[in-house]
């Protein structure tokens, strides 16, 4: 494993992928759990697949380009996505959610005609859905870093601003908070993240990524900085063992990476369940 | 902040769609007054409060705010707010009483810095203020609705505010600890010289505890001194503001009324 990993290439750039964005998924993802956004991650992601799609066609149909990184495509089409849900959500005041599959299923609509177009019904296409090990590129390595470096660096500028909006809205309107800049600079974020995670764990599991560290860290946290300490450390340990397993076994990593998140989740019930259990006995005695 | 006047509301009105909810209100707070604002459901109590701090603009008049028209103030820390919907916020939030409560000095300490010891302490003062320290790390969704809302009230006193406005904050608070709040309250303008505005539906233990009472209905119906308030008799509050109110008058033990 070791041997193979310093002679392979391509695993040091999914394993190195991998650690990115078992750091960033998780951090963005504990500010959309606690707003109830969990939704649009899914949507995002779907999104995403219609870029990857629009740049296989265009790699395909267009002579002069060759060698298209699908990702950049996928980013765009991403963020493209994360500025419209806001727009919808705005129109629908009173339906906010609605947004969600407006986008989910169109990403997916067009995403199919686009595929079909550029024939890109093959093993490509199956990597880009549930994550690969052997397909990320030295030059997506570098741009999934350039992003997770922003994305730290805009997390931790406003970190009390976003925190305040996650918990209330109402009062960092008061506060002076511009809630309406940091809610796009914060959607954009989460766009580039799920584009950026895509590679490695697929779009159809990228939510994954975003919300199950965080689910099994809210049963066990009490504070704000924990949950997002408990979240990155679940989202790593998943994202981690998720690559080694899928490397040996040779399946998906997007399978065996929230196979472990899910599991790490029950492990985080059960832990919850038998805490409380042992601290009813104890108060008892 | 030295100002002798912290809000100055004239001649307001605001609809909502093309009802009337706030008509012709001139309102002024002084500096070390604890003012009741008093008035049935829908009498457009929270609506005035949402105009004073700038979350709606008033369709007519003018609002100024230690002299400063509202569009140019941003002193936002002078003036702490907790809100009727304080305690209506996601009870499974992952946070303690300690950072919930530091969020109130987001406005003071700027964009771009960071909390630090410093504010921390700040924290816990505040805490301390509403006998609420040993809870500084416990989850905000353990505590009981009379404990959240102390919680609420350390948050808005955190950034030292010369005003501090509470929207109805005796509503799902059991009656023993509304005593304790009142008390509370009490210090607070007395001790440390802070500016009350309490909304509420309560007049019977209002007038018994504020300097000051305003009644509203749409339009201010009574503007003056608790004592003053506390010689009408029923007759007068019956030309004040209708029956509705005075049903309060005659059951001001209980906890909540809703005419």
């Amino acid at each position: 494993m070791i041997e193979s990993f310093i002679q392979y290439d391509f695993l040091q750039n999914a394993a190195i992928t991998g650690i990115l964005i078992g750091l960033v998924a998780p951090l963005l993802g504990v500010f959309i759990v606690v707003r109830r956004l969990s939704l649009i991650a899914d949507a995002l992601s779907h999104i995403t697949l219609t870029g990857i799609a629009a740049s296989l066609l265009l790699e395909k149909r267009v002579t002069g380009i060759n060698e298209l990184n699908p990702i950049y495509m996928g980013m765009v089409f991403s963020v493209g996505g994360a500025i419209l849900i806001e727009k919808l959500r705005k129109l629908y005041k009173h339906y906010e959610e609605l947004a969600i599959p407006i986008i989910l299923s169109g990403g997916i609509g067009v995403g199919v005609i686009l595929i079909s177009l550029a024939d890109g019904f093959n093993t490509d296409l199956f990597s880009y859905l549930f994550g690969s090990v052997t397909a990320v590129s030295r030059s997506s390595m570098w741009t999934v870093l350039g992003i997770t470096i922003a994305v730290l660096t805009i997390v931790i500028l406003f970190y009390k601003e976003l925190f305040v909006l996650s918990f209330d809205e109402e009062h960092a309107s008061i506060t002076g908070v511009n809630g309406r800049w940091i809610h796009l600079l914060f959607i954009v974020m989460v766009a580039l993240v799920i584009a950026s995670s895509m590679q490695v764990v697929g779009i159809l599991l990228v939510s994954a990524l975003m919300t199950l560290p965080v689910a099994a860290a809210l049963r066990i946290a009490s504070s704000f900085k924990q949950t997002i300490g408990l979240s990155i450390a679940f989202g790593e340990f998943s994202v981690i063992f998720g690559l080694i397993s899928s490397y040996q076994l040779s399946v998906p990593p997007g399978g065996t990476i929230v196979v472990i998140a899910i599991l790490v989740l029950i492990m985080s019930i059960i832990y919850k369940k038998v805490r409380s259990q042992l601290y009813i006995k104890g108060e008892t005695v | 902040m030295n100002f002798n006047k912290i809000v100055e509301m004239n001649d307001i009105s605001f609809k909502y769609d093309r009802e009337t909810v706030v008509e012709n209100i001139d309102l002024t707070i002084e500096q070390g007054q604890f003012l009741g604002l008093v008035g049935p459901n829908g009498s457009g109590k929270s609506t005035l409060i949402k105009l004073m701090l700038g979350i709606v603009k008033p369709d007519k008049g003018d609002v100024k705010i230690f002299g400063k028209p509202i569009k140019q103030f941003n002193q936002w820390e002078e003036i702490g707010f907790v809100s009727q919907k304080a305690n209506s916020f996601n009870s499974g939030f992952p946070a303690t009483v300690l950072e919930v409560v530091k969020t109130g000095l987001v406005s003071r300490i700027g964009a771009f810095k960071f909390f630090n010891r410093k504010h921390k302490e700040k924290a816990l003062e505040a805490l301390r203020t509403v006998e609420m320290e040993e809870y500084a790390n416990t989850n905000i969704g353990e505590l009981s609705g009379g404990q959240q809302q102390r919680v609420f009230i350390a948050r808005a006193l955190v950034s030292d505010p010369s005003l501090l406005i509470l929207d109805e904050p005796t509503v799902g608070v059991d009656a023993k600890h509304v005593t304790a709040f009142y008390d509370l309250l009490g210090k607070l303008n007395q001790d440390k010289g802070i500016s009350l505005l309490m909304v509420t539906h309560d007049i019977g233990t209002i007038t018994e505890h504020a300097t000051h009472v305003v009644c509203m209905n749409k339009t201010i119906h009574f503007h003056g001194a608790s004592e003053e308030y506390k010689e009408f008799d029923d007759e007068d509050l019956n030309r004040l503001y209708g029956h509705s109110v005075q049903q309060l008058t005659h059951n001001h033990d209980h906890e909540e009324i809703r005419p």
